[in-house]
């Protein structure tokens, strides 16, 4: 039973970060109507901004090493450690959740940019060229981050605080407890999902995307620049990305594939939500992580050897052959 | 089957069979390099019959292209080691796995049908090197081993004297000896026959149907004819296509690897299709051939020799400049194919082959070529 509980809350994890990038890509799906092959690129890029954060809070001086004294040795010390000392130690020990201060802008900007440069011609297009040039986008993406930090993983610090276990069966009287920081990756996703459907059903702003969805020349006759808002949401969808993916380090270091692995998953996710609905994607994210991490158990996996490879897109082709439009789906999006 | 065809089919073959004269003049006359030319080339027609026609866009081709190598490499265990039942088996089991896969994702289209054609790729990339490893072997990939059975092989008395056996056609190594060139021309006859069979399908009344298809599928369903059966098959014919490339792969190397069906494979041959111009006849095939010979070429530059090219520059220019050039070659080789296959995308939807029809027009001889080039553009409407 508790190994049950240990893996659901696995799979819960892992299905907010499938969550929140599947969040992304239905923001973008649903408003400018183009199927974005490059957004795992920019979780990976995300996760390479807490890479570079990391890189910086750790510039270096070379310092005698005090603990030897028989010769001269030197030592790296961070300048943050010279300066600061004990806090500065800290604050690189911290330096994944501030790496989030440069993510979002960073991520907000590199999406932006995105939509102007490079997806808005492609709006009238076919979405095979949409697809075919957010491809291409993701390999240069992906290359670009391995130009700049190599092939190889690169494991981040969980800061001090979180690195701990978190008995969370207790208040129920179960023996089980979890990484502490798993357990903030999940409420923060959970935040980030909560900010974006309040952003989108409580203001002004979302009120005017939400009629954009609907109906996109309405609103223009309506003598509203929609595109504007648009773009503003791609940046947003990207800054989830960045979020999630620099949020994710500590769990999985990054390399410049890891995009595309999850970006397969999260279309999969969105495909099972209901393309265009972001409740259908949050449903389906969570489910997909928690059913692939039940089926990881050794008692079923026994039976059926691989099934935890196979059990997404199995549930995937199931929906879609039931449901052809996915759990939640709305009539009249993406419907082709 | 117009008059022009068959010249189509007459430049084809002689451009391919005359591959070895040629091949060292753009530093490609090695059999390696050439094979490739041939199987990729015919991947990509096959996709292009896919996409091309019905414009349904398959991210998953790459599945089919493992499954034949490693039918291809079963059979050169388990049978014998002659190249002719191997790439009949693979090719068979190209077609039952697009049969199997096309049954389930041909029911949607657009954009889901290439998310469920990648997702299942991924699936049967993974489980290549997770469940299926007793069939696949896994990391290490399936290799011939000096205990096979070859039962075949040995019923005939065929053994070799000492180490591993290599693959032959009728008796004939294909990859034994020096600059042997019997591999090459198996992968260019089978690349000319599978060159015709396209062009047949495309000038047939299937492939008008299957035009019909990506023109208007409601229109055609409104005239009383399912679209359904008609994908199907051109989707079991692409995917024989990929098994048998995948067949020959293993049959001039025998040896199989799950990297093969990984997502970058399958997105090769589209980029591929769409690098040489989809819908064309030769668009596909020279497409494939830019990909493999740049892909042999920019992968092997490295800094020095970059720095020995630039060498006529002042000292501190040049290094500068190789510091910048050699990110584009070398291992870096994709970002370079990524970038080239953007601006195709972007700038260029029909590729090379609108590139140079665009080029012709320039550069003058506009009426009397255009004619010439509708012919060969024309499936691409």
């Amino acid at each position: 039973m508790d190994a049950i509980i240990l893996q659901f809350l696995n799979g819960v994890d892992k299905g907010a970060a499938y969550a929140l990038i599947a969040l992304g890509l239905t923001l973008i799906f649903g408003t400018l109507g183009v199927v974005n092959f490059a957004h795992g690129a920019l979780f990976m890029l995300g996760a390479f901004c807490a890479v570079t954060t990391n890189t910086l809070l750790t510039l270096s001086q070379k310092v005698k090493d005090p603990s030897i004294t028989f010769f001269e040795a030197y030592i790296d010390q961070p300048y943050l450690v010279t300066w600061y000392g004990d806090f500065g130690q800290t604050i690189i020990n911290w330096s994944v959740p501030i790496s989030l201060l440069l993510a979002i802008p960073v991520m907000f900007l590199i999406g932006t940019a995105l939509e102007r440069g490079l997806i808005r011609h492609f709006y009238n297009r076919p979405h095979a060229d949409q697809i075919l040039v957010t491809f291409g986008l993701a390999i240069v993406l992906g290359e670009i981050a391995r130009t700049f930090y190599g092939a190889n993983p690169l494991p981040q610090p969980t800061p001090e605080f979180f690195r701990g276990q978190v008995p969370i069966g207790a208040p129920f009287g179960l023996d089980i407890s979890y990484p502490a920081w798993r357990l903030m990756y999940f409420v923060v996703g959970i935040a980030v999902m909560f900010g974006v459907f309040a952003l989108l059903q409580f203001t002004r702003f979302g009120m005017v995307v939400r009629a954009g969805m609907q109906d996109r020349s309405m609103v223009q006759l309506l003598g509203i620049n929609i595109q504007a808002r648009f773009t503003l949401i791609f940046g947003l969808a990207a800054a989830i990305a960045g979020i999630a993916g620099a949020l994710y380090t500590p769990t999985l270091p990054p390399n410049y594939e890891m995009g595309m692995e999850f970006l397969v998953i999260s279309f999969v996710v969105v495909v099972v939500g209901g393309m265009g609905s972001l409740g259908g994607a949050v449903l389906a994210g969570f489910m997909l992580g928690v059913l692939e991490a039940i089926v990881a158990l050794p008692a079923i996996s026994d039976i059926i050897p691989g099934i935890n490879q196979v059990i997404i897109y199995a549930v995937a082709v199931v929906v879609l052959l039931t449901r052809p439009r996915g759990l939640m789906g709305r009539k009249g999006v993406m419907e082709d | 089957m117009r008059s022009t065809d068959y010249l189509m089919i007459l430049i084809f073959a002689a451009v391919m069979l005359t591959m070895p004269l040629w091949g060292p003049l753009i530093d490609a006359g090695y059999p390696d390099i050439m094979q490739r030319f041939a199987v990729f080339g015919l991947i990509a027609v096959g996709f292009n019959l896919l996409f091309g026609l019905t414009g349904y866009l398959s991210f998953g081709h790459a599945a089919f292209l493992g499954v034949g190598s490693y039918t291809a490499v079963w059979s050169f265990k388990l049978f014998t080691m002659d190249v002719i039942p191997a790439i009949i088996a693979s090719t068979i089991m190209g077609g039952v796995v697009a049969l199997i896969l096309g049954f389930v994702a041909l029911r949607r289209s657009g954009i889901y049908f290439s998310i469920l054609t990648l997702a299942f790729a991924q699936m049967m990339y993974s489980l290549a090197y997770s469940v299926l490893t007793p069939l696949t072997n896994g990391e290490t990939g399936l290799q011939l081993a000096l205990d096979d059975p070859r039962i075949i092989d040995r019923a005939m008395g065929i053994n070799p004297e000492s180490g591993l056996p290599s693959t032959s056609f009728l008796g004939f190594g294909v990859t034994s000896g020096d600059n042997n060139l019997l591999g090459y021309w198996i992968c260019a006859v089978i690349a000319i026959l599978g060159f015709y069979i396209a062009l047949r399908i495309n000038r047939s009344s299937f492939g008008i149907m299957l035009r019909g298809i990506k023109s208007n599928q409601t229109r055609m369903s409104y005239t009383g004819l399912s679209a359904r059966p008609y994908l199907i098959t051109v989707f079991v014919i692409s995917g024989m296509y990929a098994g048998l490339a995948g067949g020959l792969l293993a049959a001039v190397d025998p040896l199989a690897g799950a990297e093969r069906m990984y997502w970058t494979a399958s997105g090769e041959i589209v980029l591929m299709t769409i690098l040489g111009g989809v819908g064309t006849m030769f668009g596909p095939i020279l497409g494939a051939g830019i990909i493999k010979w740049l892909e042999a070429k920019l992968s092997t530059f490295n800094e020095s020799v970059v720095e020995h090219a630039l060498a006529f520059l002042p000292d501190s220019i040049e290094h500068s400049i190789s510091v910048v050039v050699s990110k584009f070659v070398g291992e870096g080789w994709h970002l370079s194919l990524g970038i080239i296959f953007m601006l195709i995308v972007i700038f260029l939807p029909g590729g090379v082959m609108e590139g140079l029809q665009r080029l012709t027009r320039l550069v003058g001889f506009g009426k009397k070529h255009s004619q010439g080039d509708a012919a060969v553009r024309a499936p691409a409407e």
